[in-house]
């Protein structure tokens, strides 16, 4: 039976890396676009950050369930209901996340020179290298950032998963709820060596984090 | 000249300010663009770098078309093999010196890139920096690099947005050098943006002159200078002085007028223009042309000869400028900006509330255009 901080490990790391591939492009178009109706999509891209997670667990759960039209979806292809799985908690966690991850990619694209693009461009290079060869190096401070910031708000991620994940052992207990239990239950060693672990793990995360970034910045300046 | 070779450009473009309506031509050559600041010059070559997109016109790069409004082609600025160059350096921070300057050729063959790499360091003589980052050297190398990095792809247009206005007057003239000696060898036309008339005196023997998006002027510097015909330009050439006068006198047989400062008993003779008496016209006189005593001059063939008092002194580093008040009495006082070395001012002894006379030749005044 896998433990609830593996649960959550794994969670967050399924997480982040999906929300880099989706994050990525959907950022580009934030920092890039023209579009004057950008704020309207920057504010749902906003949403999780201020609506409880129990809010956004409930619609996600009735989207998710039998009747949802994500839930139908998933249900007719893998014999399975969404809510209540792993996949499901993945998918939540995404969008309860999401925002942790476009809003640093985001300020980090945006915040390359765009001086420096214009170069790349009249030197004959295509958005496509420029992207690679200077964007994404230049930005890759907050880039990390992002990615980490996603992680971490995954790993300590409640509500959603509380509403969605029905706190299955070993499928989808995460550490946090499995930590709510044992408090429930009085198991107070068992709550604060869980608990002590989870900090452990978000402190060290930051601190390579920031580690990193002022190499980098260093490297730069 | 090559017609192949030439650019022909045809601009229009509503700005803030005003609209760019512009239209020329450069065949194998270096035209200096010259204006104030904010007369549209960037705008020009945005435009024909392909950063911006003009509203209506036509550029064309030999047989190339790179813009039409016509039937509607805009080709991407990647495409368009123009070197662009502006004050900024703008290279790359996380690539090495080497790995900037060969970032344009990265299509070709590894070998035959780092062949035309190496030749552009060594003629550059920045082989020794190939190996750096870019914020471990000084500006002026940046500088250097940038322009390499720019010239290595073989642009056939050169856009050059006041490239070496921050660098000091030795480095400036080697990178100028290099800069020349390249053209020359590849025979394609450059533009250079610039809004200093000693710069532009030196750069070219064409010169354009924008002002508010329009070309007002094309020609030699000479010809362009020797004569201002707009307040902007008589400010951006030099003459610190301008006056609002009237036309007192005109004494047709000595080709000069008495004019007198509005609103003040300042009388000035000038050199005749097309006024008749009681007319209004402007002039302009550079600070560096007005010379000083602390004595009334006499036996002098100057003809402007006035009183005033010293109200301030600034040190300017390279030179000296007073800000002398003449006239008073019954009228207005005028003030004067008067440009002299340190040398002179130390000499005189001059000191702020000093009366002193100003010395003016009349043909040092130049008219504007109202």
């Amino acid at each position: 039976m896998t433990s609830p901080l593996l649960v959550s490990l794994k969670l967050a790391l399924v997480t982040s890396c999906l929300l880099f591939v989706i994050g990525m492009p959907l950022a580009y178009w934030l920092a890039f676009t023209r579009f004057r109706l950008r704020f309207l999509v920057e504010s749902v891209v906003s949403l999780p950050i201020v609506l409880p997670p129990t809010v956004l667990g409930f619609y996600l759960l009735l989207e998710f369930g039998s009747r949802g039209w994500l839930g139908a979806f998933w249900e007719r292809f893998t014999g399975h209901t969404l809510a209540f799985s792993f996949e499901g908690l993945v998918l939540g966690s995404i969008v309860y996340s999401l925002p942790f991850a476009v809003q640093p990619f985001t300020a980090a694209l945006a915040s390359v020179d765009s001086r420096l693009l214009a170069a790349s461009a009249s030197l004959g290079a295509s958005r496509w290298r420029t992207f690679w060869r200077i964007t994404f190096p230049l930005a890759l401070p907050g880039i990390i950032a992002g990615f980490a910031l996603s992680f971490a708000h995954t790993l300590g991620e409640f509500g959603v998963v509380l509403m969605l994940g029905g706190n299955i052992a070993g499928r989808t207990q995460t550490a946090s709820i499995a930590i709510y239990d044992n408090v429930q239950m009085l198991d107070y060693q068992a709550a604060a060596r869980q608990s002590i672990t989870l900090l452990a793990i978000s402190f060290a995360l930051l601190v390579i984090i920031n580690a990193l970034n002022r190499k980098w910045n260093w490297r730069l300046r | 000249m090559n017609a192949s070779e030439s650019l022909h450009v045809e601009i229009y473009l509503p700005l803030q300010k005003f609209q760019l309506d512009c239209s020329f031509q450069a065949g194998c050559e270096v035209v200096v663009l010259f204006g104030p600041s904010g007369a549209g010059k960037t705008s020009v070559l945005d435009c024909i770098a392909g950063f911006r997109q003009p509203q209506r016109g036509r550029i064309t790069l030999g047989n190339r078309t790179l813009f039409s409004s016509l039937d509607g082609s805009d080709i991407p600025v990647r495409q368009r093999r123009i070197g662009y160059l502006s004050q900024q350096p703008a290279l790359f921070p996380h690539l090495s010196v080497r790995q900037n300057i060969g970032y344009g050729l990265l299509d070709m063959p590894t070998e035959e890139r780092d062949a035309r790499v190496d030749s552009i360091l060594e003629r550059f003589r920045i082989t020794p920096l190939a190996a750096s980052q870019p914020a471990m050297i000084s500006g002026g190398e940046q500088q250097r690099v940038a322009l390499a990095r720019t010239l290595v792809c073989q642009p056939e247009l050169l856009l050059l947005d006041e490239p070496l206005s921050a660098l000091d007057l030795a480095l400036k003239s080697l990178l100028l050098e290099l800069l020349f000696d390249w053209q020359r060898e590849r025979c394609v036309p450059m533009l250079y943006v610039t809004h200093e008339q000693a710069e532009a005196y030196s750069l070219s023997r064409r010169v354009l002159v924008m002002e508010a998006g329009r070309v007002v002027a094309d020609g030699e510097p000479h010809q362009i200078f020797s004569a201002p015909v707009s307040r902007e330009r008589a400010v951006l050439s030099g003459y610190e002085n301008l006056f609002e006068v009237v036309v007192e006198e005109t004494h047709p047989a000595l080709g000069t007028m008495t004019c007198r400062v509005e609103g003040t008993t300042v009388r000035l003779e000038s050199p005749l223009a097309n006024k008749s008496a009681g007319e209004a016209a402007c002039l302009a006189l550079r600070a560096g042309d007005i010379l000083i005593a602390t004595n009334r001059p006499s036996g002098i063939s100057a003809r402007n000869i006035l009183d005033g008092r010293i109200s301030e002194i600034e040190d300017r580093s390279a030179m000296v400028e007073l800000h002398v008040l003449c006239g008073g009495g019954s009228g207005a006082e005028t003030g004067f900006c008067v440009h002299i070395t340190r040398g002179a001012l130390q000499n005189l002894d001059l000191q702020t509330g000093q009366t002193v006379w100003l010395i003016i030749k009349t043909h040092s005044i130049q008219f504007l255009r109202i």
